[in-house]
């Protein structure tokens, strides 16, 4: 099969999942069943990795510069921008991509092997729309807030760093901070976030739906949905910044 | 009752069935039994839905199921039950919940009423106390049975079962053949099994279809697999000598 006919595939899957759910109690169920496996119990390593790479940020741009006309408060500048605009996006999307990505895939896959999926189409159940539909609106509702959280924990890593290690001052961090905030990049962040929810979501899904074989290929499978969802995240970053800050 | 005319199905150019013409009736057990490859899957995921055929009909109670609208579509959907040959039972879901789930799916009841439903069906598997359990925590018999539960949950009409015995040990692939068979009687359900247990065919075998290259190559009931002198019958069912035996002495008694 080539990629057009995996991107043509994709999109029907879509046109299937976006239908009316058939049981409103049935997808409440399911939709919060899905916010704690995809949303609550990803805080933990967002709110871990955000607080030391916003310290490593920190302290290597203390590190670099060294020249002393170079304001210090420029660290927390640059703390703060490289959080909102790239890491809280996009790598924590990365990070999200890897570790919600293998479990949508393998837990679908699975359900496909073992004819879980079967039994869904036998009962005349629209089993696109009853497993991917509650994941979509899972991630798409919950990640902006584990993006807003790990922007916050970013810079607080980050100031921390400074205060622990000594190379910059309380004071010149958070004048850095507070320097020329626009609104603007933050719904940048939202937006793309958005769209890599979506993407988090839908691919590792499609990758899991249409595996064929047996438990040695859900796990394949698993690994190239990761591939894949990573690769789509990086390309869409670059049209969406081209669209969005240029 | 169905009524399965001239089914043909491939997949790729190759054909799997080639115009298979017969009949299941309700309050029988019906099985269909052939070697590996034979089209026994292809056949049964067609009277189910899952596979459309190519040319021939399938009709459910006179309707012919390519022709159903939505609703009709719909309502059929609920009169079947498919009982899987790894049972298929939802990992995350309890085994209550397994068995409730078409009910919450298909009908407004109150969550009481639904619970008594599934309490009175898994009483008719005998698997009393273990709604709270999940599959992986269940032996393969067990699992087998709330698969039959969650298959009966809706008072279907015709029941469908893919080697309901496979990975069995034989007292408890006898367990389930009798349920299946009291079953059908006790809600004149038309099931149709597919099998390749040679005790199935010899117990509960009220109707065999028996599918050799896609092609039906026999038909009759258990009590006529005995008298048989189609080679690829006898080929198939007496390839074992404890069965070649049972048959000598069956014929020898009559």
């Amino acid at each position: 099969m080539n990629y057009l006919e995996h991107v043509g595939k994709y999109f029907l899957m879509l046109k299937q999942v976006f239908k009316k759910p058939q049981r409103a109690r049935v997808f409440r169920e399911a939709l919060f069943k899905e916010i704690e496996e995809l949303g609550h119990k990803s805080l933990g390593i967002i709110v871990f990795i955000s607080f030391f790479i916003g310290g490593v940020i920190a302290l290597q741009t203390a590190l670099n510069i060294t020249s002393p006309f170079i304001p210090k408060y420029l660290i927390g500048f640059a703390t703060k921008r490289s959080v909102i605009l790239e890491f809280a996006p996009t790598f924590c999307s990365i990070i999200l991509a890897g570790k919600v990505g293998s479990y949508i895939t393998s837990s679908i896959g699975t359900m496909r092997v073992t004819e879980q999926i079967d039994a869904l189409e036998v009962m005349g159940i629209n089993s696109l729309n009853y497993l991917v539909l509650p994941k979509i609106i899972a991630t798409v509702f919950f990640y902006p807030f584990l993006i807003v959280l790990s922007m916050f924990l970013g810079i607080f890593g980050g100031w921390v760093a400074g205060i622990t290690s000594g190379m910059f001052s309380h004071l010149d961090f958070i004048e850095g901070v507070q320097l020329d905030f626009n609104p603007f990049l933050v719904e940048y962040a939202i937006i793309k976030t958005l769209v890599f929810a979506f993407l988090i979501a839908t691919v590792p899904s499609y990758h899991g739906y249409y595996v064929k074989g047996g438990s040695l290929e859900v796990g394949k499978a698993s690994t190239q949905s990761v591939v894949w969802t990573i690769v789509i995240i990086v390309i869409a970053n670059y049209l969406l910044t081209q669209m969005l800050l240029t | 009752m169905i009524e399965v005319k001239n089914l043909h199905k491939g997949f790729n150019g190759v054909e799997i069935l080639k115009g298979i013409n017969t009949s299941f009736h309700p309050g029988k057990t019906s099985l269909i039994i052939g070697q590996s490859g034979s089209g026994k899957t292809v056949f049964l995921k067609s009277l189910i839905g899952l596979h459309t055929p190519e040319k021939g009909t399938i009709a459910f109670d006179g309707k012919i199921n390519t022709e159903f609208t939505t609703e009709e579509k719909r309502q059929w959907r609920q009169e079947i039950g498919m009982v899987f040959q790894g049972s298929a039972l939802f990992d995350s879901q309890t085994v209550e919940e397994n068995v409730m789930f078409p009910l919450k799916m298909f009908t407004k009841q109150p969550e009481d009423e639904m619970l008594d439903r599934v309490n009175f069906v898994l009483q008719r598997v005998n698997l009393e106390n273990s709604n709270s359990k999940f599959p992986a925590e269940l032996s393969g018999g067990m699992q087998k049975r709330v698969a039959i539960a969650r298959a009966i949950v809706m008072n279907p009409k015709y029941l469908f079962c893919d080697e309901p015995n496979s990975g069995l040990d034989p007292q408890t692939a006898i367990v389930i053949d009798n349920l299946i068979q009291e079953i059908t009687d006790e809600y004149q359900i038309t099931t149709v099994i597919n099998t390749h247990d040679m005790n199935s065919v010899m117990e509960i075998g009220e109707k065999i279809v028996f599918l050799k290259n896609g092609k039906k190559a026999w038909e009759g009931s258990n009590k006529e697999i005995f008298k048989t002198d189609n080679e690829a019958v006898v080929n198939f069912v007496y390839s074992s000598n404890l069965f070649k035996k049972v048959r000598e002495a069956y014929l020898q008694e009559k």
